[in-house]
This record gives structure tokens, sequence and C-alpha cells, in this order.
């Protein structure tokens, strides 16, 4: 077969023939262990160190994926991380993951991908017909197009779009791998591992400093791994791996492959995805998959490098189109040929060399094309020396071929054109500096007109620039700036900066002319000429902003999308800026550019969420008797961050509901316990424990003497209720107070706040020892008998000894230090018993058997709030932030005679207002009618509209003690409405109850049982 | 972001808990109530420096930030308490 027989009129030729692209030596691959792989079912053979992108290459494959919108066929632009059209769907099944760049999919065995947006298959695909339909879809078209009959957009035209337009499919099942977080710190955080970024590492890591070196490529060297560049005579390669050796060998210094610096935030902290087992089949036994970084950097080297651009021109998107630089590493690292009859295109000499390269691969190279006027002399001499025609201040105007390359059409400096048989162009308009990280904080980039290239501007406290970022180009430039930038930074963490013997090198001066389009009528752009390959915006589409005045560089991105989806228009942004600076007669210093937000680089959501799933979302917290609750049946519920007992299910229970009313009825009739130690509990002590109480309540407990209990009621500062709890005096200078479990950590805070800020005179301190205390509430007529019998000998709990909301110290079970507290939260004759967290079980089981002659039984949360909504007490849903003293009944309580938190503004006439909603009882007239939570109040009859709305159902239950469903809630006026017959609407569940006002207390309305 | 804890040293800022302007004061009970509703309702947004009381979570100290708000550089770190204290002291005194 001859090799050189693709002809212009088979443009099949290179996709459908299958020849092997792999060179017969050389590149950075390992041929000793090959490697199979299947894309689309065919199967293919790669080897270590080969990318997906490369192994396609090698096995022939130049299509490999369908545009966006237009269905148009795909191939590989570039090598690298910036890839907008190889995007495939990596894997199969859960671990399938859609818009994976070919191009940094490192090669292992058995790698399955699939190409994406295509139908029915990659070759023919129906919805390129759409391409006929391009017109409707252009930039804008949401606004202007399929807009009528209205109906007809979520029936027909949105389906039809979401499905010809789109990119992979997400995996249906749930992601088995694992992912991890770290933290890492050190003195100097090099981002890149090219010629730039290793010199600035070993310069750092020389003078001592902790050097975190950070490269996204399985392999460091940058572009030394494809541009055939010597150092000191020799391979560059040489350099970069004695470089690597004696970076490795220094004790503070870490290298980290495969990891992308993603964001760079305030006071040098960075976040770096690092993708630990992305190239092998699944991750090894307990490895996660992917890694997120944090890294905390005094100082961060950024060598990033570059980007390059491709030229607008008419078919720039066709396979076979490339970037000279990722011609380069396809030919040099990978050893593979991405065609077999070339044409170059670019504006730098280095990318016209690429010809050398193409030539010494023995692909035959037809013409060298400079779009720069003035004739480059060592491009002539190069021409000349491998006889390819050399044409200065001459353009490629537009591409031939189907799916594939088959030619390009040129015209030379007088403007005459003819076309030229290829199936590869190897393209470059110039070099964009990569410079994601240096604008994260607001740092704006700053236009060099020499460059031609947006090079970094202000930047962030710390951050240094090395290397191509900077728009420097050339292997000894890079090296050069690396050294110095790695020894100033060496310097700022107070460190010697050492020396680096620097490398020769053989650079010549090279320097870019403008390049950005081909285009013949800036006015009418015609054909398919791509700006951004992802998002297929055409140069027309930026003809058609700018024609209706979006011509901010801001509204063009909205506009025509220019720059969004997975890349981020890294190969697209500056292009388009520079067509629309072109178009509305400006320079593209004055049109500006686009603010780039971290990510740098797509991150999976799971490697945020990191270890954090599932029941791993947040820490659970246990109580001292969780194990001792799951011994008995417990069911568990959470309350904040603590698993607590929510019933504890008897065989003999037929439901959940058949539980509670027995754990109630058990309370009511004879005796229950419960474990309360999740209610946040803080000592306080010191001279002016009283005088800062007095600050913190809004009720008075000045005159609480040692022994006693009293409820205590904070308010905000804007006067609204915040939390309750009962607070115990233990001794004259020494407090214990209860909080809600919800707000213990928040009223830790605000304690804390008060005495720090608010109050410094006060001498008291506080600490928390809600984990430190088992607390158990034993309630119900028979708990004092129980009590007895627990409590050592010759401690009296008898009713004048302890009575209501008294507090003593004892021993119980037989020497444990224990504190009990007459107070009752469910209304019946109770005490809560806190003993040392360790004897929490202990104590259960003393209670279970000292009880059992009144058939004990412990009861979990769901009895508890049966219980105290039975007795009026209000919680969480009633201090929910919203409501008063006043609304919640304990006007009363606050006090006249001292200064509080909230005391001042509690006094508003509108937080007293009698009109306000007040917590009141309700009742169904039909015991088994369901008052819901959250259900609105009307008045009898009254239509459900939210001008008849006067209040709302906070809590309900069913009450096993009254025999009904009974609910607390908050009506207008409330505490002078008792009797009266409201509507309960409740629009959720659909149904309307009417139910009659109540006092908000349904057991024991004079505390009989309480003093008894 | 890293903020620097008077007790612990820079620590990162998810231990820390933002509470506001730290140049309020907290009226006296007698004060109008245009006073109070100043104090407990208005804040100022400034560009530039800014004191602001932060607290540190895992050691419970209030801290006195000034941050710049437009570039949240850090410019310096007090303990509330021997702020409160020293304005306490001051010719503010109440």
């Amino acid at each position: 077969m001859n090799r050189h027989s693709a002809s212009d009129r088979s443009p099949r030729a290179a996709s459908g023939r299958k020849l092997s692209g792999r060179l017969p030596s050389g590149g950075l691959i390992d041929r000793g262990r090959p490697l199979q792989f299947r894309f689309d079912g065919q199967v293919g053979t790669a080897f270590p160190g080969d990318t997906l992108a490369s192994a396609l290459l090698a096995n022939g494959i130049r299509l490999v994926g369908r545009s966006f919108k237009y269905h148009r066929p795909r191939g590989i632009l570039t090598a690298g991380s910036e890839e907008p059209n190889a995007l495939v769907e990596l894997r199969e099944g859960a671990r399938r993951e859609p818009n994976t760049r070919a191009t940094i999919v490192e090669m292992f065995d058995g790698l399955v991908a699939r190409s994406q947006n295509r139908f029915p298959s990659l070759a023919f695909d129906l919805m390129a017909a759409s391409a006929l339909a391009a017109p409707l879809l252009s930039a804008g078209f949401y606004y202007k197009t399929f807009m009528f009959p209205v109906a007809f957009w979520e029936k027909l035209y949105e389906p039809l779009i979401r499905r010809a337009a789109g990119l992979g499919r997400a995996a249906a099942d749930a992601d088995p791998d694992r992912y991890d977080k770290v933290s890492l710190f050190c003195d100097i955080l090099v981002v890149g591992a090219g010629p730039a970024g290793l010199a600035a590492a070993l310069t750092a890591a020389r003078s001592g400093a902790r050097v975190i070196l950070c490269d996204e490529d399985f392999r460091p060297g940058g572009r030394l791994l494809s541009d055939r560049v010597e150092l000191d005579d020799h391979p560059a390669m040489t350099w970069v791996d004695q470089a690597l050796r004696e970076f490795e060998s220094c004790d503070k210094a870490t290298l980290l492959l495969r990891t992308c610096v993603n964001s760079a935030y305030d006071g040098g902290v960075y976040a770096a995805l690092q993708r630990v087992a992305d190239h092998l089949p699944v991750p090894g036994t307990n490895q996660p998959r992917q890694r997120l970084v944090r890294i905390t950097a005094t100082c961060c080297v950024l060598a990033s490098g570059a980007v390059e651009r491709p030229v607008i021109l008419e078919g720039n998107d066709r396979p076979g189109v490339m970037l000279a630089g990722a011609v380069r590493s396809y030919l040099n690292r990978f050893a593979v040929a991405p065609g077999r009859e070339a044409v170059v295109f670019g504006n730098t000499d280095s990318a016209l060399a690429t010809a050398d390269d193409l030539a010494r691969a023995g692909i035959r190279v037809h013409a060298i094309i400079d779009s720069r006027h003035e004739e480059s002399l060592q491009i002539r001499a190069l021409g000349e020396r491998l006889g390819i025609p050399y044409s200065a201040g001459a353009r490629v105007t537009r591409t031939h071929g189907t799916t594939s390359l088959t030619g390009v059409t040129i015209a030379d400096r007088a403007g005459e054109t003819r076309r030229i048989r290829c199936d590869l162009l190897a393209l470059s308009g110039g070099w964009s500096p990569a410079l994601g990280l240096a604008t994260h904080q607001n740092g704006r980039p700053v236009w060099d007109e020499t460059l031609c290239a947006f090079i970094p501007g202000d930047l962030p406290p710390g951050m240094f620039v090395a290397g191509s970022v900077t728009g420097l180009s050339g292997t000894g430039a890079a090296l050069a700036s690396g050294h110095a930038v790695g020894a100033a930074a060496v310097a700022t963490c107070g460190l010697t900066p050492a020396t680096l013997d620097m490398p020769v090198t053989q650079d010549l001066p090279d320097r870019p002319g403008a390049l950005w389009h081909t285009l013949e009528d800036l006015e009418a752009p015609s054909g398919a000429a791509f700006v951004d390959f992802q998002n297929d915006v055409m140069a027309k589409d930026i003809r058609g902003a700018t024609r209706e005045g979006y011509v901010s560089v801001e509204h063009l991105k909205r506009y025509t999308t220019l720059g969004m989806a997975t890349d981020q228009g890294k190969t697209s942004n500056v292009n388009g800026l520079a067509l629309l600076a072109a178009m509305t007669g400006r320079s593209i210093a004055e049109t500006g550019t686009t603010t780039t937000r971290p990510p740098v680089q797509p991150i999976a959501i799971g490697a945020l969420a990191g270890p954090h799933r599932g029941r791993h979302f947040r820490p659970e917290r246990l109580t001292p008797t969780h194990d001792w609750a799951r011994a008995h049946g417990a069911h568990f519920t959470t309350a904040g961050l603590w698993m607590r007992a929510q019933w504890f299910a008897r065989p003999s229970d037929p439901t959940w509901q058949e539980t509670v009313n027995r754990e109630v009825m058990t309370v009511r009739r004879a005796v229950g316990f419960c474990d309360v130690t999740t209610l946040g509990k803080i000592d306080i002590q010191g001279p002016d424990a009283t005088r800062f109480l007095e600050r913190i309540y809004c009720n008075n407990f000045a005159r609480l003497a040692v022994g006693r209990v009293r409820y205590g009621l904070m308010l905000r500062e804007d006067g609204f209720a915040f939390d309750d709890g009962t607070t115990a005096r233990l001794g004259e200078t020494h407090y214990l107070m209860t909080t809600t479990t919800a707000n213990a950590a928040k009223i830790m805070e605000h304690l804390e706040y008060c005495r720090q800020w608010l109050f410094p005179e006060d001498d008291v301190q506080m600490i928390s020892v809600t984990d430190e205390w088992a607390q158990i509430a034993l309630a119900g007529p028979k708990s004092r008998e129980v009590l007895a019998a627990i409590v050592d000998p010759g401690f009296d709990v008898g009713n004048a000894a302890l009575p209501f909301m008294a507090t003593v110290e004892t021993t119980v079970c037989g020497s444990i230090p224990a504190r009990l507290f007459r107070i009752s939260f469910s209304g019946e004759l109770a005490y809560e018993i806190a003993v040392p967290a360790r004897h929490g079980a202990v104590l259960a089981d003393a209670l279970m058997r000292a009880g059992a002659p009144f058939s004990i039984a412990p009861y979990g949360t769901e009895a508890l709030g049966v219980l105290r909504i039975e007795k009026g007490h209000p919680a969480g849903s009633e201090l929910n932030g919203q409501t008063t003293a006043h609304d919640l009944g304990f006007g009363k309580l606050l006090s006249r005679k001292k200064d509080y938190i909230g005391a001042r503004m509690a006094q508003r006439p509108a937080l007293t207002d009698p009109g306000r909603q007040t917590l009141v009882g309700l009742m169904p007239l039909a015991p088994d009618a369901v008052l819901g939570a959250g259900a609105h109040l009307l008045p009898d009859h009254a239509a459900a509209t939210a001008a008849n709305d006067q209040g709302w159902v906070s809590s309900s239950a069913w009450s096993p003690t009254c025999g009904s469903w009974i609910g607390l809630g908050f009506l207008a006026d409330g505490a002078h409405r008792h009797r009266e017959i409201v509507a309960v609407h409740d629009p959720v569940r659909g149904n309307i109850v009417r139910a009659r006002v109540c006092p908000p207390v349904f057991v024991d309305p004079d505390g009989g049982r309480l003093h008894a | 972001m890293r903020l620097p804890c008077s007790c612990c040293g820079p620590r990162d800022s998810g231990e820390f808990v933002y509470r506001g302007d730290a140049t309020l004061r907290r009226p006296p009970p007698d004060a109008p109530e245009t006073h109070w509703a100043d104090y407990v309702y208005l804040r100022d947004n400034p560009a530039g420096p800014h004191r602001e009381l932060w607290y540190h979570q895992p050691c419970r100290s209030w801290l006195v930030i000034t941050r710049d708000t437009r570039s949240h550089a850090i410019l310096a770190a007090e303990a509330a308490e021997a702020v409160a204290r020293a304005v306490q002291a001051g010719p503010e005194a109440r």
C-alpha cells in the first residue's frame, strides 16, 4: 500500500483504514508492556506512558467525538488538560465518568471508553443533520427561536434540544469510590514541574525550605517532555531526571504528581486535586480515588506554563487539525504520528519548526505557512534543508474533508489561493499564559502587545510567577526565571537562597506576530469558523452578538456561551476577545478579559465531599447509654449530632405508636426513665457568677438559694426568646446551667461573648460539662420509690429533704457520685440523676432493677415529646426565634428591676401587643382527627385565605392520657379565646379539622403532681 | 483564609464564627430606643479596614480582628476581652 495515497477525494481514508500511527522508536513509553483498551467496542493496543488520546492516535482513530450543539465530527486538538474536543465517557457502570478529556487519561490495561453525543454511531450521526438547522441554534437562540406557541417549549422544543445538545451521561449508580481530604503546610508551593517550576523547586529545596511541587501530569517536565530541547548537550529529560532526583532527596521536599492546583484563596491557602488512583483500573484496597489537598503556603511560585491557541479559520474544528505543540507532544513524547501528510501554519519560529519534528518522524510536510510578513531566516533555512516550501505572509483560509481532514486552502501574500492535500494541519496562533490561579483574588491580567498575550497583573500576597506564564518563551529563559523567582521566594521565607548551575541552552529569539483569524470578511464571517470548539461558538456568533450590542466581554460570554463548559475556554477565550476587539474597532487591552474563578480544572463533586458522605456526613455523638439502649430494643433518631433513643419497641407492640403510648402511660401511671444527657450542661463559677446570670436570664436569679433549681429564659438582644433551661445553684458561687440540646454550642458561644466582650468586669468562668455527666430523667408517681432504692444508705430523698426544684449531691449504686435534681419535664413527680458519664449504663441497669416491681420502662424522645406537649412545655418548635416571652405565656418572668440581654428591646410595644399570636392548646372536636404541625389556624368556617390566617400549630401528638389528638399552637390574642372553636387548615396534608382552643396545659394544670 | 487567634496562633477560617462590627458598644439600659435600634439592627458596610468580632470555637476566644474587606488582608488581631477592658478603662468608660 502506498503510504501517501490519501487523496483529496477519499475523505474517510484516515479514519476508515485504521493505520497504525505508532512510530518505530522513541517516546517516553514502555514498549515492553503492551496494554489493551477498548474505545466504542474496538480493541486497541497501547503502552504505559500513553494517554487515551495518544493511544487512539496510535491506533489510527482520529474521530473521537461529536460536538455539543451541531454534532460536528471532532478529533484531538491538544495534548493536555485544555482539550475542548476529545471528551469521552470513561469506564463503565457506577464508575462511568462523562466528559473525561482523553488527553489526560493515563492508559491502563483494560481501559474502556465510549464516545459521546452521537447517534446512532460516531461515524454516522443523524443529529449532524441538525447542522442544517444550525441557523436556529445560533448564539442567543434561547431568546429568539422556539418562542411560539408557548406550550410547545416544554413539550417539544426543550426535549428536542436536550436530546440534540449535551455532553456525556453521568453514571446512574452511587459512586463506589472513596475520596479523601488532607491538609499540607509548606514554605513554598511550586505549581508546575516544567523547566521554570523545576528550577524554582530545586532552588527552594536546596535552600532548606519546605517545598511542595505539584504537576497535573503523571510525568514531570512540562514542555521538556514534548519538545526536542538539549540542555548541556544532552536531551532535556536527562536534566529533568537529575533535578528530580536531587529534589526528592531533600527531606523537606514533596512532589505531588497528577495533582492540579485548582484555586488560590486568601491567606496563602490553595486547593489541589490529587488523582491518586485514576490511572488504575480500580483503586487499591483502602486507597482513595482522589484526594482534595488543602495547602497552606507562605509563598507560591506559579509556573503553570501556557496554553497554545488555535486560529479562527473555516473548518478549523475538523479531525486532523491539531495544535502544533500537541503535534510535537504526540511525536516526541508518545512516539505517535498524528497524520501522514502535514501542513504547518503558525506565527512563531517554534511552532513552524514543528515541520522538523514531523520530518524526523517520516511524515511528509507539504508546506510551512508563516502568517508573519517578515520572513524568518531560521525557518527559511529549515525549509531549504528539508525541502519543504516555506511561505511567509501567507495563511490557511479553510480546511476540507468530512469526518477527517483531506486538505487545506492557502492564500499567499498576494491573496492567490491554492489547495494542498494533507491529513494533518499543525496549527498555532501563539500561546496564552495559564494564569488562572493569579486571578482568583481579583487580580486582573494585563495585555502585552509585544507578546500578544495577557500576562499576570497584580498578584495575590505571597505569589510569584515564573516561566512562560509570564509570557516568556524558550527553555533557557524559563530556567533562569524559575531560579530567580525561586530565590526570591526563599528570601521571603527568611532563608538564604542557594545557587543553581544553569544548564546551557540553544534558545533562539522568537517573536510572535498577532494571528487570530484568517477570515476574509469580519462584517459577515461565513462558514464554520470556530472560536470555542467545546460550546460550538463560531465567528459569526461573535458578529451576531456585537451587532445586537453585546460588546462587553462579560455580555459576550453570557450571550454566546463563549468560554463556558468544562474547558472554560482555555483555548478559545483570547481568540474570542481578539475577534470582539477587531469587530468593535477597539484594542484587546480596551476590550479586557473575563474573570476566571476556581477551579482551574473540573472537580468531581465526590472529591469536594471527600469522606463526608452518608453516615460520615457529620460526626455522630452517642449518649452514655447508647449501647445499653440498643440492647434494650431502642430505635434511634438524630437530634443535631446526637443519636437518641426514639422509642424502645417490645415484641408485643404492634406499631411504634403503641410503643409510644405504652411508654407515656407507664410514666403517667407508674415510672419510666429517659436519657437526657444531650441537654447542654454548663458549669459556671466565680465571685460574680450570680451577677452574670442576672444579666443572661430575663428572670430573677439573685434570690435563688443554694441547693435550689430555677427555670430560666434567655432572650436575644432584640428581645425575642433565645433558649431556656434550668439552672441549679450548687454553691454560693457555683451554678450548673442546662440548655436545650439544639442550642448547647450556641449558648456556650453566647455566654463567652457576654463574659469576654460585654461584661469583662464580671469575675466568672464557665465550661461545658455536657459530655462529663450522664443524666437520666426518672419520672412518674413511683419515681421516688425507685430513687430511694438506688441512692446509697444515709441519703434522704423524701419530699422534705428533696422538695420540688431542689438539688442535692449524693452517691448512688454503691458510691457512684451523683447529683439529684427534682425537676420535671413530663409534669409528673420526677428527678434527674446525673452520674459521671462512664456510669450511665450502670445507672440505667440499676433503675431497671429497682423499678421492676412497678414495671418500669425506658422511654425515648417520642414519648418525651408527648409528655411535654401534654404538660404544655415549650420546646424547639415554640422557641423558634420568632416568639417572645409574652407569646410563650412567660410575660410575667421579665424582670423590671435589672438590666439583662434583651431587656430594652423586649419592652417594645410590638413585642407585647396583646393581639400577637400567643401560645394556646388545641383539641380536635373529633378526638382521632389528626392535628398537623405547621397547619394554619383560621376562624371557624372562614375561607382558607391568607387574610383569615390567625396562627399555626407548632407541636402536635396523639395523647394517650387525653385519648385524643392534642396540639400546641400560636393564635392571635390566644389567651382570651379559650373554648372558642377554630379551623385547623392543613394545606399540605389537604384537610381542615375543627378544634377547640384551650389552655396549653392538658395534664395536671394545678401542678399538684410535681409537688407530690 | 486563615485568622490569627491570640491564643492558638494562625488557624483555618473554618474554625471561626463571624459576629460583626466590633466598634458597636452596648448602650446603657436607659438609652433612647433609637440608640438601641441602631445597636441591634444597623450595621455599616465599610470598604476597607474593619474591626470585627470573631469567635474561635476550639479555644472559645472572642477576638477583635481588623480585616480589610476589599482584600481580606488581616491587619491586626486582639483578644476581645483585653479590648473590652481597655474601652471600659478609657475615657469612654461607662
